[in-house]
């Protein structure tokens, strides 16, 4: 065809040109919707991700490269792709009545949605560095944003701007930790850096370098110590941008974690699992502490998101180890499938709470729920224990194989740590569960169908896939072998 | 390999040299009698007035963010001209979808009354 592009470049990454181009018709056709129709914006946003959903699922199971291997299609890239895509779709949902309750009803955080969707989907996808920059960048700057999108409330700006700045002093060391890998190696693309560092070039400044990269998506996926901006960030936000960028960048962070460090810097092991293990023990130990005092939900879960992050982060210690290597990762990608149920769960009750003003959004406000709105209440105490680890949840499952990962890679004080944190965690989701079940309150709840409808559906996924957890585990297995 | 820097080292060390010399013996040397009109921001003999962070309205902002968005555009334009014998089809089919985003931008700032000044 011609020297500079196949077919199958495009073909590669199908889905997210799909996205794009659908955002960008959304974008004029949000102009021509009149305001009280906005809805409608909505509507085509969840249409375009189901159709980018379908083309991912029918791809499924194919493997490619595009654009001078810059890109790869492959098994993990399609189970990441698709959890993105029904995170988008549950993002979508909490906020077609949120916003609209909340005043802050336009078209603009539909586009901004999909086109942070189609950022993330390029980062799962990216096997060169420029590409994870590029694609960083993209899922970040419309989440900066969708942050900011209640000017009137101060917190909200607060919350933009902090993002922004942060978020763009993190992908600074990023793009340093970029520059010194290529000066190291000569290459960005995962390959190259492979093919030089085994030939053993100088290697400290590959190290270097990987250290920055590590610093970088440290920040996106809010691992303690760069995880400062996160609670004021997800309280100022509006609480449907918080859901899905909890969800949706970590994934997207994670995704692009692994494949740099799995693929690029297999010679690195003996100095990055020690880092690993560290960052891992320490976002555990200060999420699930700093947890404890919190009074406010969204903060609750702000440190709970941080707390997870350090779960996570323990799938990837052992990732030296070609023996274990695959069942942790597996497990990782489970426990981030369990995180995105739970918490998607969790922020769609905090939704149905949340009155106008910032009011309703502390736990003394979730005092006798149960006596006012039992489906709601129980639903609530589902992804509490969920994020507990606490039979028969999701969740429970998700730890279980984590832990058990971590024991076989080596790490038993890692697991040990994780054990313990989980133990405290316990006091404050309870302290939740125990204001709604035992303390006299006259909480109201809103009834927009599809808030109910997203915490109804995890609730029931919650439970359901904790019971028969191997379809979804085999899923994520077969994902991570086709990688290496 | 490091030896090929050691010009731009010495130009470094000599450049701060001379500079720390001009400045340093004028400071040591030099007579200095402060008075107030020598503190005053401009020497020139203009007196300042108001405060120094004064309030800019915000449709500037908005002005300067279109004007670097068809800034970078027009910087795009040029390396892609140099090339574009070699690049062929493929380079126009790729200008034409750069374009074609940008103007989606354009045509949705012009109908939300971005280039408006009232």
């Amino acid at each position: 065809m011609s020297q500079y592009i196949n077919p199958s470049d495009l073909t590669t990454i199908l889905p997210a040109i799909v996205l794009t181009v659908w955002a960008c018709a959304l974008l004029v056709a949000d102009l021509f919707i009149p305001h009280e129709r906005k809805g409608w914006t909505a509507v085509l946003a969840a249409l375009g991700l189901v159709v980018s959903l379908d083309i991912t699922l029918i791809q499924a199971g194919g493997t490619s490269t595009g654009f001078k291997g810059m890109v790869t299609l492959d098994g993990f890239s399609t189970f990441l792709n698709a959890l993105l895509l029904v995170s988008g779709l549950f993002g979508v949902a909490l906020a077609y009545g949120y916003v609209r309750r909340m005043g802050l009803e336009r078209g603009e955080y539909y586009t901004l949605l999909l086109f942070s969707v189609v950022g993330m989907m390029l980062m799962v996808q990216a096997s060169d560095l420029i590409v994870v920059f590029i694609a960083l960048e993209l899922l970040s700057i419309p989440l900066y944003v969708l942050a900011a999108l209640n000017v009137r409330q101060i917190e909200s700006e607060e919350a933009g701007l902090k993002y922004f700045l942060l978020g763009s002093f993190s992908t600074g060391f990023l793009v340093y930790g970029i520059a010194l890998i290529f000066g190291a190696t000569g290459s960005t693309s995962y390959s190259g850096i492979v093919t030089a560092a085994s030939a053993g070039t100088s290697s400290l400044l590959l190290t270097i370098g990987a250290a920055l990269l590590l610093v970088g998506f440290g920040f996106k996926v809010a691992a303690v110590p760069f995880h400062m901006w996160t609670p004021d960030v997800y309280q100022g936000a509006p609480t449907s941008v918080t859901a899905f960028m909890s969800s949706g960048a970590k994934i997207a962070g994670f995704a692009a974690l692994l494949r740099v460090f799995a693929l690029a810097f297999p010679t690195l092991t003996a100095d990055l699992t020690p880092i690993l293990a560290a960052l891992a023990a320490l976002t555990m130990i200060g999420g699930n502490l700093i947890a404890v005092s919190q009074t406010n939900i969204k903060r609750l879960l702000a440190y709970s998101s941080i707390a997870h992050a350090g779960y996570i982060l323990m799938a990837f210690v052992p990732y030296g180890n070609p023996q274990v290597m695959p069942v942790s990762v597996a497990a990782g990608l489970f426990y981030l499938v369990a995180y995105a149920v739970t918490n998607f769960g969790a922020w769609g009750v905090v939704i149905a709470l949340e009155k106008q003003g910032g009011k309703g959004l502390e736990i003394s406000d979730y005092a006798g729920l149960f006596w006012k709105n039992r489906p709601l209440a129980l639903a609530m105490t589902v992804f509490m224990l969920s994020l507990i680890g606490f039979p028969p949840t999701i969740g429970m499952v998700g730890k279980f194989y984590l832990f058990r990962a971590v024991i076989d890679g080596g790490f038993v004080w890692l697991a040990i740590v994780g054990v313990v944190t989980s133990l405290i965690s316990a006091y404050y989701y309870l302290r939740v569960v125990v204001n709604m079940f035992m303390q006299e309150g006259e909480p109201q709840t809103g009834s927009e169908f599809w808030v109910n409808f997203t915490w109804g559906l995890t609730a029931l996924m919650t439970i359901i896939i904790s019971f028969v957890p191997q379809p979804l585990f085999a899923w994520a297995s077969s994902a991570v072998l086709r990688l290496f | 390999m490091l030896i090929e820097y050691i010009a731009i080292a010495v130009l470094l060390v000599l450049s701060t040299a001379v500079a720390l010399i001009a400045v340093g013996l004028g400071t040591i040397f030099g007579p200095q009698k402060k008075s107030e009109a020598k503190s005053m921001p401009y020497e020139s003999g203009m007196s300042p007035y108001g405060e120094g962070t004064r309030r800019m309205p915000v449709r500037f902002y908005l002005i300067a963010v279109l004007f670097i968005l068809f800034d970078i555009e027009v910087v795009f334009f040029l390396p892609w001209a140099v090339v574009f014998r070699q690049l062929t089809w493929f380079g126009l089919a790729e200008m034409v979808i750069f374009i074609t985003i940008l103007l989606v931008g354009y045509f949705y700032a012009w109908k939300k009354g971005a280039l408006e000044w009232e």
